[in-house]
């Protein structure tokens, strides 16, 4: 059988959750798993990838791939999955994920399922499930052609139970490949917020038109500092300059999947469920009790936002510290 | 200079959307197909670029059945670009699509810049212009909503997570993937549309590339509606036996926090 590569993203130095799900997919599946992880980080990232299911690590400790450049990272993968050569890899469909492995597929002549929701490994084989057309059908994506199957999963899916894998691993350091590089990072303009992106956020708090004006968005900050979720926004409230493009959630915004999605003051357009529907509770506060939000919704609530969401605040206070 | 536009077509959001038979794929009878979103902010900058570069031209080149891809073609030969081409071919993968692309662009002389949407929103892959980039050997940069061309070298900016963003530069010739935010779009002109009426689209046959048929690597089965949502709770009352419902429900029943 062979082994499952899982390419293990960390934020200095801390495993992403979405990188522990696919650990944990791998080593439930029984193959041996081979984790890589890539730039800088503390020795401890080590036990916790064993926890999580690794059996050998792969280390390459370098402040050159500390932030993302697609040559650099392509070359240096590439050369350790010469290495390790796995049947399977199981990367994040993250920011650095969904850039890197279609490189990485065409290089390697082989093919890559991607913003994966479901996934089913059986030895060598694996098939995974996937969203089209704004979330409309669901299809299972097979392989053919492809010495080894690149799966991108989406994160928040798949489970993360406590597993028995703590045994001790093989650590193997590889030191940097240089390449011609035609790519340059110069600069990098951090975000303001210290919050999960909305692509990995648990919670997420969203809000549209419904709160009239830019300012109304601080009382979701609120709300979401309360939460520790992340704030998002309907593509009407970004194109009015209220949020920056980052937060829209949607058909031309990001694809999330939070277990819970509360949705402030937004319509429900269609183009705006094919950003959210795949989240697992979905709130809806708005005014209109006809808005098509409350038809994809778990809970509604019919009701004036301003007067809402600084009461549920304080009750999520209240619940939370109980 | 020659600059390339890969765009795609897709059907509208608003479409409905019915599963074949076989459950390989949708049926295409009714739908409403138009350019993949994203892949118009690819056209406008690509039409910009050419606007600041006197001399220049802009191809669009697009995968599929020809009968309906074309009115894509025209779309954007409307918006005001000078070529269009369609590879003829319907159920292409990622793969295979990027390849074909690669193909067409090289034997047509290459281009400067290859602009193409960051993903299509058919099937969310998010792999095309990478992989294209890496078959004709040259960078590339998704997510894009920024772009700016000083001689041989490309700047972009690319949007990461949390709001973050990455300039990067890269050297000319290389692939540009859109994000929302490059640019406003144009609407096509009256005059644009009846000059795009007129103008010859080339087509070229898939199988006249000659590309293996190992390029296909993934395939499609099994297609389902996603299972419906149990009817929706409203939680009515005064706000505050509303709020302090609802908390409950989410703490009690639905178990998200
Ligand atoms: C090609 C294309 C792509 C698109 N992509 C996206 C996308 O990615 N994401 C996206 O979101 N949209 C997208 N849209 C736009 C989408 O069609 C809608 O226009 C948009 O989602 C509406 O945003 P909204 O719900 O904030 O505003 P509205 O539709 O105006 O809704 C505002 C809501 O607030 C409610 N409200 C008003 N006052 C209050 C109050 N005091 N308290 C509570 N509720 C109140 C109203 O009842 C109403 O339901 C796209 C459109 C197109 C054509």
């Amino acid at each position: 059988m062979g082994k499952i590569l899982v390419f293990a993203e960390h934020t200095n130095g801390k495993l992403k959750r979405s990188s522990i799900e696919l650990l944990h997919a791998g080593f439930n599946s029984g193959n041996e798993v081979a984790a890589v992880v890539f730039g800088t980080h503390g020795d401890d990232i080590v036990s916790a990838l064993n926890q999580n299911g690794a059996s050998e690590v792969h280390i390459l400790k370098d402040g050159a791939l500390d932030s993302y450049n697609p040559e650099l990272y392509a070359t240096n993968l590439i050369s350790i999955i010469g290495k390790i050569q796995p049947a399977i890899i199981l990367a994040s469909a993250s920011s650095v994920g969904k850039d890197l492995f279609p490189k990485i597929a065409a290089r390697l002549n082989t093919g890559i399922a991607s913003d994966c929701v479901s996934l089913n490994i059986s030895g060598d084989n694996v098939t995974a499930t996937k969203p089209m057309y704004s979330g409309k059908a669901i299809a299972t994506v097979n392989f053919e052609n492809s010495p080894i199957k690149i799966v991108l999963m989406r994160a928040n899916q798949l489970p993360i139970e406590s597993i028995d894998g703590a045994k001790s691993s093989k650590v193997v350091e590889h030191s940097l490949v240089a390449s011609d590089l035609r790519t340059m990072i110069k600069e990098i303009v951090k975000g303001t917020s210290e919050k999960l992106d909305l692509t990995e956020a648990n919670i997420i708090v969203s809000g549209g038109r419904g709160l009239k004006e830019a300012s109304g968005f601080q009382m979701l900050n609120d709300l979401a500092d309360v939460l520790g979720a992340t704030v998002g926004a309907s593509r009407a409230v970004v194109d009015s300059g209220w949020v920056g493009h980052g937060m829209q959630v949607g058909q031309t915004g990001k694809t999330v999947a939070p277990s819970l999605y509360i949705a402030v003051g937004i319509s429900g357009a269609i183009q705006h469920l094919a950003g959210m529907s795949g989240s697992k509770v979905i709130v809806a506060i708005n005014s209109d009790a006809n808005a098509p939000i409350f038809q994809k919704a778990t809970y509604g609530i019919v009701g004036d936002a301003f007067e809402i969401i600084p009461k549920l605040t304080e009750e999520f206070k209240k619940a939370l510290h109980n | 200079m020659k600059i390339f536009v890969c765009i795609k077509q897709v059907p509208d959001t608003e479409t409905k959307i019915k599963i074949t038979p076989d459950l390989k794929g949708i049926d295409s009878a009714g739908i409403k197909w138009v350019i993949n979103p994203y892949d118009e902010y690819a056209i406008e900058e690509a039409l910009k670029l050419r606007e600041s570069q006197p001399g220049s031209q802009v191809w669009v080149l697009t995968v599929g059945p020809k009968s309906r891809a074309n009115d894509s073609l025209r779309t954007a030969l409307a918006m005001g670009a000078d070529e269009a081409i369609v590879i003829n071919a319907d159920g292409l993968d990622s793969f295979a699509t990027a390849k074909a692309l690669a193909e067409v662009i090289r034997t047509e002389g290459g281009a400067q810049v290859i602009f193409s949407g960051k993903l299509a929103i058919d099937d969310n892959a998010a792999s095309v212009p990478q992989m294209m980039a890496e078959f004709l050997n040259i960078p590339h940069t998704t997510v894009v909503s920024k772009f700016h061309l000083a001689a041989e070298n490309i700047v972009v900016e690319r949007d990461t997570e949390g709001g973050s963003k990455e300039v990067v530069q890269m050297m000319a010739p290389a692939v540009v993937a859109a994000n929302k935010g490059l640019n406003l779009p144009r609407y096509a002109s009256l005059p644009g549309i009846m000059k795009a009426k007129k103008k010859t689209i080339k087509e070229i046959e898939y199988s006249t590339l000659n590309l293996p048929a190992a390029d296909q690597k993934v395939s499609y089965t099994g297609m389902t509606l996603p299972a419906e949502k149990p009817a929706v709770k409203m939680i009515t009352g005064d706000s505050v036996a509303q709020v302090s419902e609802l908390v409950k429900m989410l703490r009690d029943e639905a178990k998200v926090l």
